[in-house]
């Protein structure tokens, strides 16, 4: 790290924007060395809707602490739900610290311990979080020499660290532990940071493999959830929910409910709850509420909703364009013009949403399933008007997240319940209310209209999507002619999601892969060309060029036009600043139409990948969940009534359906760390979509690619 | 109306008094303070609550507890000895089997219980045999290779 990149000034004890003075940190944390660090860049947050009573342009969003045991501490508002961070962020403090990987502790998700940051998603932790923290890191490192420069009376220049010692280069006998350094200070600094990209040879702990250092405690049970958690006087709570979305109550009768023994019922408006000491119990009171809805449905449902999207008035919104579409026709020797249709998919976390709320005189506790900690705070100020440092959230090991747990509706209702009733109230929603209630990655429809000339380039892109959102909408190859449009809700007409939607795994990027990785694919097999050489003969992109090669040496791929029965497909795409490529090989039943993926492989350039064997669990996780929305996931509904409820009928991935898995890292230690947590779900759907093609002959356009919808494009074929 | 249940819990006689209508599950998690059986859908299709009873994988979570009277359960802080991981749980620390971990007990038992019936599975009976354990993060071939080791460790007489 330059030593110029960073500016420091000792404390002022400003106020900062969650309402806690920054010297209550300290006071809470007791002394030590802290480093005030902002890794988010401002200047991009200014752009953006804050939300009340908070502003950034001062704000540091973690630091970290060396105690005087010689803990080093990294206090952040990231969270930890299985995608590693908890590991990869404590081996890049370790390396820059130099100190042992085992004195490095991650305190993550608590709106008083830790400094505002917005939330954990859209693989952002490594990326931006990261190098914030090293360069932190790197700061306290100074700090550490010149103090003990100071107490030792030698010039910094000889001085040295080495695993958690200050070492003196000229006398290695003497040294002085961090933890002596900040024993009995209180020491504190700001830094602006612009971190840069670094000489990663020297480190120790980055770029090698290192298991989830969480493991231990969650193959013995020892892991606290939310729901693992319970204190004094606490009460489970049902909530009484609408039988659809937009129903209104309209008579309800809680005697049933109030006639079981320890029951307590409470009502806010249609608000309305049980709440008992056992869980079963207040399971049993919840159902024996009679109440009575007024419903005004709506006449959407998934059948007709794709229509409705492309018929709709909405707001129209070129993201991207080169060149000219008229002169893309001309220099076109064949077009070819195809939809591609996207359904509803839900998250289904294991762990379903979760909270426990305490009221202690004006102060509210929530402990919550929240990939949003400081959202959920903002969100229980707002609607029940506690100042923002009456609230805490902390959230324990979350069970899973994948965008669904952005949101935490349940945090607010625990907290409403807890100021009801006065007691500390756990709400742990049943699987019903976690589809009821989740927010869907939207459904979508992309068209494509494109050209290609007699030599096989593609001369005409025109890409417009509907509805689903524009991430990963790029065109990726070189196109002289390429435009993007987006057509979204426009504020005046009629909502076109009729539920909740958000961000889901690498948000709608699978959908507009699926989209565009198809589309080549016809173009190629148009062309009359093997579909990886019709890919590079139109590939400018180096990474992505690199990606595939490494992917098909990896896979061992042998050219060959498609249809050729083999059952070889293909995709690539980017992702969260990282680039993929996959071949996955798979086999079709052609009486039932059901798939079986055999294999897949996988390269990805994600820049420097500071723990390997993490970054491939997660590419095999993305692999195996993104199974689910290429085979059988996709919300059925009615109106406001989602008739997905249960995993009964939403079928997710099984352990039947693994394929074996081939991921390779390209080595890029030269470059900064990208996401992870998300691009090799990408790929997956348009990847197995053309192995269809390849083992049929028969296109499929909507996802899922179900047995039935398999042989009816089968039947056209 | 309430009543005395008895039965053994990992090892241990114990004695509860509750109506016999409430689940296993709560039971544990909220009356016996054991929170490793997890709550993931109430309707024994996910699998995270699972025990083992009478060394058979059950799923707690719509089981009364009466059902359990004189029997013998286990749940994952049953499963290491004086510390020692069990070898399904030790698989699954060396082989990083797990992502968010809350599907993981449940994962552990059933493939606990797989292996005291039969230690020498095959690889298509251990994917048959968790078939209805679910998983979202997608650690399913993790898991896989993890108890395939459990089950050559245990074999081994260990």
């Amino acid at each position: 790290m330059k030593k110029t990149d960073i500016k420091t000034q000792e404390s002022s004890g400003e106020e900062i924007r969650n309402g806690m003075k920054r010297r209550n940190f300290v006071k809470l944390l007791g002394g030590g060395i802290f480093i005030f660090f902002q890794p988010l860049d401002i200047f991009d947050l200014k752009d953006s809707v804050l939300p009340q009573g908070r502003s950034l342009t001062k704000d540091y969003n973690a630091f970290l602490q060396i105690a005087g045991d010689g803990t080093v501490s990294c206090f952040t508002g990231k969270i930890e739900m299985g995608q590693g961070v908890i590991t990869s962020l404590a081996q890049m403090m370790a390396d820059e610290l130099n100190v042992p990987l085992e004195k490095v502790k991650m305190v993550m998700g608590d709106t008083d311990l830790c400094p505002y940051d917005a939330g954990t998603w859209g693989s952002q932790t490594t990326q931006t979080f990261g190098p914030a923290m090293r360069a932190a890191a790197a700061e306290a490192r100074s700090i550490l020499i010149d103090l003990a420069a100071s107490k030792l009376g030698v010039p910094a220049s000889q001085l040295e660290v080495k695993d958690g010692f200050v070492v003196d280069t000229k006398n290695p006998g003497k040294s002085l532990s961090y933890g002596s350094l900040a024993n009995g200070k209180k020491l504190e600094r700001y830094l602006d940071v612009k971190p840069a990209v670094e000489d990663y040879s020297k480190f120790t702990y980055v770029g090698k493999s290192y298991k989830h250092s969480d493991a231990r405690l969650k193959v013995t049970g020892q892991a606290k959830y939310t729901g693992d958690l319970k204190i004094p006087g606490m009460v489970f709570a049902r909530i009484l929910r609408p039988p659809s979305h937009g129903a209104k109550l309209s008579t309800v009768d809680v005697s049933g409910a109030e006639a079981i023994k320890g029951t307590q019922v409470v009502r806010d408006g249609d608000f309305i709850a049980v709440l008992h000491e056992n869980r079963d119990k207040a399971d049993e009171a919840i159902v024996k509420i009679k109440a009575e809805f007024t419903f005004n449905e709506l006449k959407v449902n998934d059948k007709n909703m794709y229509d409705r999207m492309v018929g709709a008035d909405s707001r129209v919104n070129v993201l991207r364009t080169t060149g000219d579409m008229a002169a893309g026709s001309e220099q076109s020797d064949k077009i070819f013009e195809s939809e591609f249709l996207d359904p509803y998919l839900a998250h289904t976390s294991i762990e379903t949403h979760t909270a426990l709320a305490k009221l202690e005189g004006d102060k509210m506790t929530v402990w919550a399933a929240t990939q949003s900690p400081f959202g959920l705070q903002d969100n229980i100020s707002r609607e029940m008007g506690f100042p923002l440092e009456k609230v805490r959230i902390i959230t324990p090991f979350v069970g899973g997240g994948f965008g669904g747990k952005a949101p935490a509706q349940q945090g607010v209702e625990a907290a409403r319940l807890a100021k009801m009733s006065g007691k500390p109230v756990m709400v742990v929603w049943t699987r019903d209310e976690e589809f009821f209630y989740d927010t869907f990655h939207p459904a979508g429809v992309v068209r494509i209209k494109s050209g290609i000339d007699k030599s096989g380039l593609i001369k005409l892109w025109d890409y417009s999507l509907y509805y689903g959102g524009s991430r990963g909408s790029d065109t990726i190859y070189d196109v002289p002619n390429a435009r993007t449009t987006a057509y979204s809700q426009n504020m005046n007409a009629t909502a076109i999601h009729p539920f909740g939607t958000g961000a889901w795994r690498a948000p709608n990027n699978n959908a507009n892969t699926f989209a565009r990785e198809s589309q080549i694919d016809i173009m190629a097999a148009a062309a009359g060309m093997d579909p990886l050489e019709f890919r590079l003969k139109n590939l400018k992109d180096q990474k992505m060029i690199a990606c595939w090669k490494a992917v098909a040496d990896k896979f061992g791929y042998v050219p060959a036009k498609a249809p050729g029965g083999r059952g070889i497909g293909m995709a690539c795409g980017t992702d969260a600043g990282t680039w993929v490529a996959m071949i996955a090989e798979i086999k079709v039943d052609k009486s039932t139409g059901k798939v079986k993926v055999v294999r897949v492989a996988c390269a990805q350039d994600m820049g420097l990948c500071v723990n390997p064997q993490g970054a491939l669990i997660q590419m095999e996780g993305c692999i195996q969940m993104a199974l689910g929305y290429t085979l059988t996931e996709e919300v059925m509904f009615e109106g406001g009534n989602i008739k997905d409820r249960g995993f009964d009928t939403y079928e997710i991935p099984r352990f039947s359906w693994t394929p074996k898995m081939d991921c390779v890292i390209l080595d890029r230690k030269d470059q900064p760390p990208k996401g992870g947590g998300e691009p090799a779900l990408i790929t997956v759907g348009a990847a197995v979509g053309n192995a269809i093609f390849d083992a049929t002959g028969a296109r499929v356009y909507r996802m899922p690619m179900t047995p039935a919808r398999i042989l009816e494009a089968m039947k056209k074929a | 109306m309430e009543e005395k249940i008895r039965f053994t819990l990992n090892g241990k006689k114990t004695e509860i008094t509750t109506e016999p209508n409430q689940t296993l599950l709560w039971v544990l998690r909220n009356q016996l303070g054991l929170t490793g059986t997890k709550y993931g859908c109430g309707t024994g299709f996910c699998g995270a609550c699972t025990v083992l009873i009478n060394r058979e994988p059950s799923r707690s979570c719509m089981l009364p507890v009466s059902d359990v009277a004189g029997k013998n359960v286990v749940t994952i802080e049953g499963l290491s000895r004086n510390g020692k991981l069990h070898p399904v749980q030790q698989a699954f620390v060396d082989h990083d089997a797990l992502q968010c971990g809350y599907c993981t007990p449940g994962m552990i038992m059933t493939a606990a219980g797989m292996l005291l019936k039969n230690p020498s599975l095959t690889r298509e009976q251990i994917i048959e045999g968790l078939e209805n354990n679910l998983c979202r993060c997608g650690a399913h071939t993790r898991i896989i290779d993890a108890v395939e080791t459990a089950a050559k460790e245990m074999q081994g007489g260990k």
